[in-house]
């Protein structure tokens, strides 16, 4: 005799690996378009991601005598992976993404306990965790489409640890950054660096997924379309960055950038719509979504305008991570019924009257 | 028409139209009917027959018994073979009271008195009369009508709402009954208006039966009950939901409707109650939607009630493919049936025999947080931290998270990716908790008792005491009497 089975006896058509699928098709333009930007370094970058957090969760899995096969086909690990190496210096070398994939998948997953028990996303866990402990590496930046080398030769960047010296650059927000410690002002330090055009499309140095903000919206509104995510963490996020710019820019506008500035350099648009959206480690309400939101948005801009790091999305979405087990503590939906505190609602007479 | 805003919910696939265009066929008479003492909310009625009797059509045979009871009646003239367990409609796939009946095929009536002007009837009557013929909600909650009629009568209900929802998928037997018997469910709808003197009558249809909205539209006209449609999305049928979408009033935690000075009533319960006072008949047969991927040929049935499941398929041209799953009402809330010998009863709206395809349900894998169960509840729960709090035995977590008042109503597992079975977590929980409710009665009783014991033995102990003090009390003044008589004699 089969066991007996509950209700409900019909399931809508959705999976856990679809929707890492779909997130994934939705970082595909972006991908691609920054694959053309920096050339096969940056595919190779991407490919030893990827395989590294295969091989990373597989081992951790057999290890723990788990099964390895179902946790592996649920594609989150590949998903982990991909975020992390849109957040990477697309010539970075190998070895960096082979450690940032492993810390993301074994430390920043699978030590908490596996899918959706991690308390920070991993990704932006373990680029911290490269950031801090490989700052040379981290912080060596391509200009794009600059002299791009061939599939034999971009082996040697990827994997034979040749010099970048030589066409490195900073950043924007580096180099803007780096500027005021010199004492120029922001007209100054942009003058020749920033075009609100070219930013758009991340015609500068960057990492892969700061490219291209139009190719990254259109995923996100993909997603939103698809109902994997809803809108509310990505607005309250751009909004968190996009506002206190305002603010200060006109408080200030020889040294605060103004919004658009803010919003179409780093990882802002990743971060809004990929990363302060990811499930497991963002508040489960709507509210909650929006300070989540919200709180990243605005630490990202504290950290950039007074912090030591020239970038502050990784930061920023790690300290909400943190903070929402509170927020979910504190914003929770109304029960039918009942009053915001739990309280049975008092039936007013006089409405009853009225009607 | 103002419609109000509404919470959560879900839009599953309708699955209503291989059974939506096929006319109420009535079912052939089956050699046996097995009619259950209980299929109601509350105590199950008492037998007034014994074996061998001989019944008509609409014969009391189950008396109802306490304050919320049901009365149970002869769904065709026969005789009644046996009283004793047959297998109920549970999950549990245990058995219960039933009568046998072995109908003569004659099908005759019992006689009922039937009022010469229905309307001309006082709400008490009306109501002593729907109680009389065993009416319950139809639309599968089978609280029995008449408790429903009195307790909004005293407590003074302003509308009445008659909920022709069907937000089920593969359900079609009400939309069948709107399309087919419009003028009877209209009588029905005022003379229910008539017994608790509600002065608005609204029926509310989702607006994905057309057909059945025009029909109800051209029955009610002049009449005053008022035809209003509603959206599409499960659970739209809850009555709670309902309320929510034609009224904008919320009926408070642990409260009824009649709070709010509403009454819902299914559209099939005000074609019974019409039956009933109109003609005179108990409810003894329903309209069951027979459906489902592995169904040959899916129909809507007017079924008496204790009629094998089995018969309802074979008239369906039996199965196609072998069914995956039998399941006993909506693919929601409905459960699983273990086989095909169970009878069909008051609450049952449909039987379905399901494909794994239309099942679709994977291995659980974890949750992933993504809070689409928290947008899907429609009554503002979070699906997932319950879940989580029960798999670690926390109840009283779950409950601080508001456990009971979850309605069950399914929506949350139907759209988790990870496939988890929330509402099975829910339901154990609250089985579970009921569970410790009653051993803790048990416990206190017990307690009370031996406490009750040692005090009655401590009054008898010291009953006996104070009696052994008195006598040597006593003793001890006699002697101290007659010592002091001895000496006055001494001295004297």
């Amino acid at each position: 005799m089969t066991p007996l089975a509950h209700s409900p006896h019909a399931h809508a058509v959705t999976s856990v690996s679809r929707i890492m699928a779909t997130v994934m098709a939705a970082l595909v333009p972006a991908t691609l378009f920054g694959f053309w930007l920096y050339g096969w370094p940056a595919v190779y970058l991407w490919t030893v991601s990827l395989l590294a957090a295969v091989a990373g969760e597989a081992a951790v899995l057999a290890f723990q005598q788990r099964a390895v096969k179902p946790a592996l086909l649920d594609g989150s690990g590949l998903l982990t992976a991909w975020l992390l190496a849109l957040s990477l210096p697309p010539w970075a070398p190998w070895w960096i993404a082979v450690v940032g994939s492993l810390f993301a998948v074994v430390i920043g997953k699978q030590v908490f306990g596996g899918l959706g028990q991690n308390v920070f996303n991993p990704a932006m866990a373990a680029r911290v965790m490269l950031l801090i402990s490989f700052p040379l590496e981290m912080t060596t930046w391509m200009p794009p489409m600059g002299h791009l080398p061939g599939v034999l030769d971009s082996l040697a960047v990827t994997f034979g640890g040749q010099h970048l010296d030589a066409v490195s650059s900073a950043s924007l927000l580096g180099h803007v950054k780096t500027e005021f410690s010199r004492g120029l002002d922001l007209q100054q330090a942009l003058a020749g660096h920033y075009a609100p055009l070219s930013a758009l499309w991340g015609w500068r140095s960057g990492s892969l997924g700061e490219s291209a903000a139009p190719l990254i919206l259109a995923g996100g509104v993909f997603l939103i379309a698809r109902r994997i995510i809803t809108w509310h963490a990505p607005v309250a996020m751009l909004a968190g960055v996009a506002l206190p710019a305002l603010l200060m820019s006109l408080i200030a506008p020889g040294h605060y950038a103004g919004p658009v500035y803010h919003l179409l350099s780093g990882g802002v648009m990743l971060g809004a719509f990929f990363i302060a959206t990811d499930p497991v480690t963002s508040p489960n309400t709507a509210a909650g979504q929006l300070v989540f939101g919200l709180g990243c948005g605005i630490l990202t801009y504290v950290i950039r305008t007074w912090g030591a790091y020239p970038e502050g999305v990784a930061f920023a979405v790690m300290l909400m991570n943190a903070a929402t087990p509170l927020i979910d503590r504190y914003i929770k939906p109304r029960i039918y019924g009942r009053t915001r505190t739990g309280e049975t609602l008092v039936v007013e007479a006089a409405k009853k009257d009225a009607a | 028409m103002k419609l109000f805003k509404l919470r959560g919910g879900i839009h599953p696939e309708g699955r209503k139209a291989s059974s939506a265009d096929r006319a109420i066929r009535a079912l052939p008479l089956p050699p046996r009917l097995y009619v259950p003492l209980q299929q109601h909310v509350g105590a199950p009625a008492k037998p007034v027959v014994q074996v061998g009797d001989t019944v008509l059509a609409g014969q009391l045979i189950g008396a109802g018994q306490g304050n919320i009871s049901a009365p149970v009646h002869a769904p065709t003239s026969g005789r009644v073979v046996a009283i004793g367990d047959h297998p109920a409609p549970h999950p549990s796939g245990l058995s219960a009271a039933t009568v046998t009946i072995a109908p003569d095929g004659e099908a005759r009536w019992f006689e009922h008195d039937v009022p010469a002007d229905p309307f001309a009837l006082t709400p008490d009557d009306i109501a002593a009369r729907v109680g009389a013929a065993g009416i319950v909600g139809l639309g599968g909650a089978t609280f029995p009508s008449a408790v429903k009629l009195k307790l909004s009568r005293k407590s003074g209900v302003d509308t009445l709402i008659i909920n022709g929802g069907e937000c089920e998928p593969y359900l079609t037997c009400d939309d069948r009954i709107m399309r087919e018997r419009a003028a009877e469910i209209v009588a029905g709808i005022r003379l229910i208006q008539i017994a608790v003197g509600a002065r608005h009558a609204l029926v509310g249809i989702e607006d994905n039966k057309p057909e059945a909205l025009a029909a109800m539209r051209a029955a009610a006209a002049g009449t005053g009950v008022e035809i209003r449609m509603v959206p599409a999305m499960y659970p739209m049928g809850w009555d709670k939901q309902m309320i929510q979408a034609l009224l904008g009033r919320e009926v408070p935690a642990e409260g009824r409707s009649a709070d709010i000075g509403v009454l819902v009533h299914n559209v099939a319960t005000a074609w019974a109650v019409q039956q009933t006072i109109c003609l005179g008949h108990p409810l003894v047969s329903r309209i069951v939607t027979v459906s489902g991927g592995a169904v040959a040929q899916p129909c809507n049935l007017e079924v008496p009630i204790g009629t094998p499941v089995q018969a309802l398929f074979d008239a369906c041209g039996g199965f196609a493919s072998t069914p995956a799953r039998l399941v006993l009402g909506g693919p929601m809330m409905g459960h699983q049936l273990t086989h095909t010998s169970v009878p069909v009863v008051k609450g049952s709206s449909g039987v379905l025999a399901l494909t794994q395809a239309e099942i679709g349900l994977t291995r659980p894998a974890p949750c992933i947080r993504c809070a689409t169960c928290v947008r899907a509840c429609p009554v503002g729960l979070l699906p997932l931290e319950m879940a989580a709090r029960i798999r670690t035995d926390d109840l009283s977590g779950a409950v601080a998270l508001g456990l009971k008042d979850c309605i069950g109503c399914g929506s949350c597992s139907y759209v988790c990716p990870s496939s988890i079975p929330l509402v099975h977590y829910f339901n154990y929980a609250k089985g579970e908790l009921m569970a410790q409710a009653r051993s803790k009665l048990k416990q206190e009783a017990t307690k009370k008792l031996a406490e009750e014991r040692n005090a009655r033995m401590e009054r008898i102990a010291r009953e006996h005491e104070e009696a052994a003090a008195a006598r040597k009390a006593a003793k001890a003044a006699r002697e101290a009497a007659a010592k002091a008589a001895a000496a006055t004699e001494a001295t004297a």
